[in-house]
C-alpha cells in the first residue's frame, strides 16, 4: 500500500504537524501571558499627589527678586503690578535651578537660564516652563505646577 | 537469619552511615588520586562546570590576571553581604534613610557589612571592566567565543544597573538626585521626540520614566522598584546570565590560548593519560550531534589536573578579592549623606565614580550622553567579534596587526582628541553659548560627546584602511574609547565643582 521506505521523510508528518501546532501555541500563549504581564507596572492611577497649591506673596518682594515657596520648585516674580511664577525644574534632567541675580543656575549639570527662563548655557533642552498663576486677592495666588502657559503671561496682582 | 545477626547488621550499617552518605553525596571516593580527583570534579553539580584538565597557559596569571574570577568573588561578596543587609534595610522613603543610619551606628558588624557590600561593589565594577579589557586585548572574544563576549556585555550592563540602583536605597541626597537625574535621562529621547514634534503621539521617553518611578515623582513608588530590581530582579539575571557565561567557557574549549600555546609552557608536566579520539560523550555516541566537543582529540600536552591546579588559582584569585575588600573596608566608610532634601540638589551633585564619565557625557546633551552613546559603544563592542574574523594574534596580548605598538599609537591618539574636545568645550563653550536660538536637535547630533566619539570612529576606519585588518581598527576604537571613558572620569571626578564648572582644584570652588 506505501512505496516510501519508512525512513524516507513524508512532506509533512502528522506527528510534525501536530508537534509544530503544539509548540506555537504555548509560545503565542507565552507571548500574550508576557505583555499581559508588562502591563502590570505601568500604574493606571498615578498616586502623585495634587500639584496646585495656594501661596501668599511677602509684601516687601521686590521686581525682579524671586520667591520660591519653601518645599516648593516654582519661582514667584513681581513686575510692577503684575505677578508671573516659573518651574524651577531643569528641563535638562530635572534638578532644582537656583535663582541668581540674573536667571537661573543648575547645580547638577551647568545649565544656566535668564530671567525669562530661556536657555543661555549648558544641556538644557528647553526653557523653563512659566506657570499657570491666579490672583486670589490680598496678595494670595493659586499656582498649578501640572498647567504651563506660553513664556511672558502674567496676571495682574 | 537470627535476631543477633539482624542486630548486627543494623549496628554495622548504623556505624558506617556518616561513610556511606558522604559516598552518596560525593558520588566518588576519597580523591586522592588523579584519577579519583577526576570523577570527583566532573560529579559533583558545583565543580563540574570545571574541566577535569586544564591547559597550563590558562593557569598563567598573564593569561587573565584572575579577573573573571575575581569579578564573580566580588559579586558572592555582595550577594552574602547584601543579604545581611535585608535583615534591617527598609524600602520606604521615610524609613530608609534611618535605617542605613541604624545599620551604619547600632547594627552589630552593620558598618563593616555595609561597607563590605559597597566596596565588593566597587571592586566588581572595576575588575568587570579590566576583565572586558583583558578579553578583548587578548583577542578571546573571537570564533567561537562571539556569543560569550556578547553574555559578557549584557553582564557589563547589568553590573552597572546593580551600582546604580543600590546607590538610590539609602534616600540620602546623592541617591535622591541620582533616582531623579536616572529616571529624566530615561525620558530624554522626548529630545528627541520634541524636536520631531512626535511627543504627543509617540513618548518612549515619557513611558520609560513612569515604569521606572511608578508615579509622576520620585517617592515611595520609585523606591520599591529600585529596591526589586536590586534586590531580585537584577541578581536574578545576573546569576543566569553567569552561569551561561561559565559554561560557554568550557563548551567553546576553555581560555584562548595562542597555536604555539603547548611550546611555550614547555613539555608536559608529570604523568598523563593518553587520550584516544573516539567519542566519549553520550550525545556523540548517540550520533545524533554532528561534531565534537572541544577536548575530543587533542592531546593532553600541556595539560595538568583542574584539581587542584585550576582549584589553586581559582582560590588565589577569591581570597585576593576578599583580602582587598576587607582592606578597604576597614580604611573607608561607604559614604551616607544628608537625608533627601526635593528642593535642593547638593552642589555639585555628583553620581559615584564610575557613573561621572556619563555625567560628563551627560552635561552635554541628556539623550546622547546618557542613552545615544553608551548604546552606540555597547552595540559596537557587541559587534566587534563579528566583524573582526581573523586569526593572527589570538590569545596573545595586543595580538593582531600593529600589536602593543599600534595600542600605544591609539592611546596617545584618544587622549589627545578627549583632551581637545574637553579644552575647547571648557574654554570656548558650545553652540548655545554662541547661537541662542539654536535648535535643540542640533546640539543633541553636535555636541563634544558626539564629535569625539566621530573622531573616534573615523581614526579606526582610517585604521582598518591602512592595516587592511577590522582587528586594527577594533584595537584603536577600543583603546581610544578607553581613554576616553578614563579621561572623562577623571574630569568629572576632580576637575568638576558647582554648577559643573571646570576647576583645577577643590580649593578654588567658591564659598557658599
Amino acid at each position: 500500500m506505501n512505496e516510501r521506505s519508512r525512513l524516507a521523510p513524508e512532506p509533512m508528518p502528522r506527528r510534525d504537524f501536530l508537534g509544530l501546532s503544539a509548540m506555537t501555541s504555548a509560545l503565542v500563549a507565552l507571548l500574550f501571558a508576557g505583555i499581559g504581564m508588562m502591563r502590570l507596572p505601568k500604574a493606571a492611577v498615578l498616586p502623585s499627589p495634587s500639584r496646585r497649591f495656594r501661596v501668599q506673596l511677602p509684601e516687601s518682594l521686590a521686581d525682579g527678586e524671586a520667591y520660591v515657596p519653601p518645599g516648593r520648585a516654582v519661582a514667584f516674580y513681581r513686575r510692577g503690578d503684575t505677578v508671573y511664577a516659573m518651574s524651577t525644574i531643569c528641563t535638562h534632567l530635572g534638578c532644582v535651578v537656583r535663582p541668581t541675580a540674573s536667571g537661573f543656575d543648575c547645580p547638577c549639570h551647568g545649565s544656566r537660564f535668564g530671567p525669562d527662563g530661556a536657555v543661555l548655557k549648558g544641556p538644557a533642552p528647553k526653557a523653563l516652563p512659566w506657570l499657570q498663576v491666579r490672583a486670589i486677592g490680598r496678595n494670595a495666588y493659586v499656582v498649578d505646577e501640572g498647567r504651563t502657559v506660553p513664556s511672558g503671561t502674567v496676571v495682574q496682582a | 537469619m537470627s535476631r543477633g545477626q539482624g542486630m548486627a547488621q543494623f549496628l554495622d550499617n548504623l556505624k558506617a552511615a556518616p561513610r556511606r552518605f558522604a559516598e552518596s553525596a560525593w558520588r566518588s571516593g576519597t580523591p586522592n588520586t588523579d584519577r579519583s580527583r577526576s570523577s570527583f570534579v566532573f560529579g559533583n553539580v558545583f565543580l563540574h562546570l570545571h574541566p577535569v584538565r586544564t591547559h597550563r597557559w590558562s593557569l598563567r596569571w598573564s593569561t587573565t590576571w584572575g579577573l573573571g574570577i575575581a569579578s564573580v568573588s566580588a559579586f558572592l561578596i555582595t550577594l552574602v553581604t547584601g543579604v545581611l543587609l535585608m535583615f534591617y534595610y527598609k524600602p520606604y522613603p521615610d524609613v530608609a534613610y534611618d535605617a542605613i543610619k541604624d545599620i551604619h551606628f547600632v547594627v552589630p558588624t552593620g558598618r563593616f557589612i555595609r561597607n563590605l557590600h559597597r566596596w565588593a561593589g566597587n571592586i566588581m565594577a572595576v575588575s568587570v571592566l579590566l576583565h572586558m579589557a583583558r578579553t578583548f586585548y587578548t583577542a578571546a572574544y573571537r570564533k567561537p567565543r562571539e556569543f560569550n563576549w556578547v553574555v559578557g556585555m549584557v553582564l557589563l550592563v547589568v553590573t552597572l544597573g546593580l551600582a546604580f540602583t543600590g546607590y538610590l536605597l539609602p534616600w540620602d541626597q546623592l541617591a535622591y538626585w541620582a533616582i531623579t537625574i536616572g529616571a529624566n535621562i530615561a525620558q530624554s529621547p522626548r529630545e528627541v521626540t520634541d524636536a520631531l514634534g512626535m511627543t504627543a503621539v509617540f513618548d518612549p521617553g515619557g513611558l520609560q520614566k513612569l515604569l521606572l518611578l511608578g508615579s509622576e515623582d520620585v517617592g515611595a513608588e520609585a523606591l520599591i522598584r529600585f529596591y526589586l530590581l536590586h534586590v531580585m530582579i537584577l541578581p536574578l539575571v545576573l546569576v543566569l546570565l553567569i552561569a551561561v557565561h561559565f559554561w560557554r567557557i568550557r563548551k567553546d574549549g576553555g581560555l584562548t590560548r595562542p597555536e604555539d600555546a603547548d611550546r611555550r609552557v614547555g613539555g608536559p608536566a608529570g604523568i598523563h593519560p593518553s587520550f584516544t579520539e573516539a567519542p566519549q560523550k553520550t550525545y556523540h555516541l548517540a550520533a545524533v550531534v554532528r561534531g565534537r566537543t572541544a577536548a575530543v582529540g587533542r592531546g593532553p600536552e600541556g595539560t595538568v589536573p583542574a584539581m587542584p591546579h585550576l582549584f589553586y588559582a581559582e582560590m588565589a584569585a577569591l581570597m585576593l578579592t576578599v583580602f582587598v575588600c576587607l582592606l578597604l573596608s576597614l580604611l573607608i566608610d561607604a559614604p551616607l549623606k544628608e537625608l533627601a532634601n526635593p528642593s535642593v540638589p547638593e552642589n555639585p551633585a555628583k553620581a559615584p565614580w564610575y557613573f561621572l564619565g556619563l555625567q560628563e557625557l551627560v552635561s552635554f546633551s541628556a539623550f546622547m550622553g546618557g542613552i545615544g552613546i553608551p548604546a552606540i559603544v555597547i552595540l559596537g563592542l557587541a559587534l566587534i567579534p563579528y566583524l573582526d574574523r581573523e586569526t593572527t594574534g589570538t590569545g596573545e596580548w595586543f595580538g593582531g596587526p600593529g600589536g602593543g605598538r599600534l595600542v600605544a599609537g591609539s592611546a596617545v591618539f584618544g587622549l589627545a582628541a578627549v583632551l581637545l574636545v574637553e579644552t575647547f568645550a571648557i574654554r570656548l563653550g558650545w553652540i548655545r553659548e554662541w547661537w541662542l536660538a539654536a535648535p535643540q536637535i542640533l546640539i543633541t547630533l553636535v555636541n563634544p560627546g558626539t564629535v569625539l566619539t566621530l573622531i573616534y570612529a573615523l581614526y579606526s576606519i582610517w585604521l582598518v584602511r591602512r592595516h587592511q585588518s577590522g582587528r586594527a581598527g577594533a584595537l584603536g576604537l577600543f583603546t581610544c574609547f578607553l581613554c576616553g571613558f578614563v579621561v572623562l572620569t577623571i574630569i568629572g571626578t576632580w576637575f568638576r565643582g558647582p554648577n559643573w564648572g571646570f576647576y583645577w582644584s577643590r580649593a578654588h570652588w567658591p564659598g557658599h
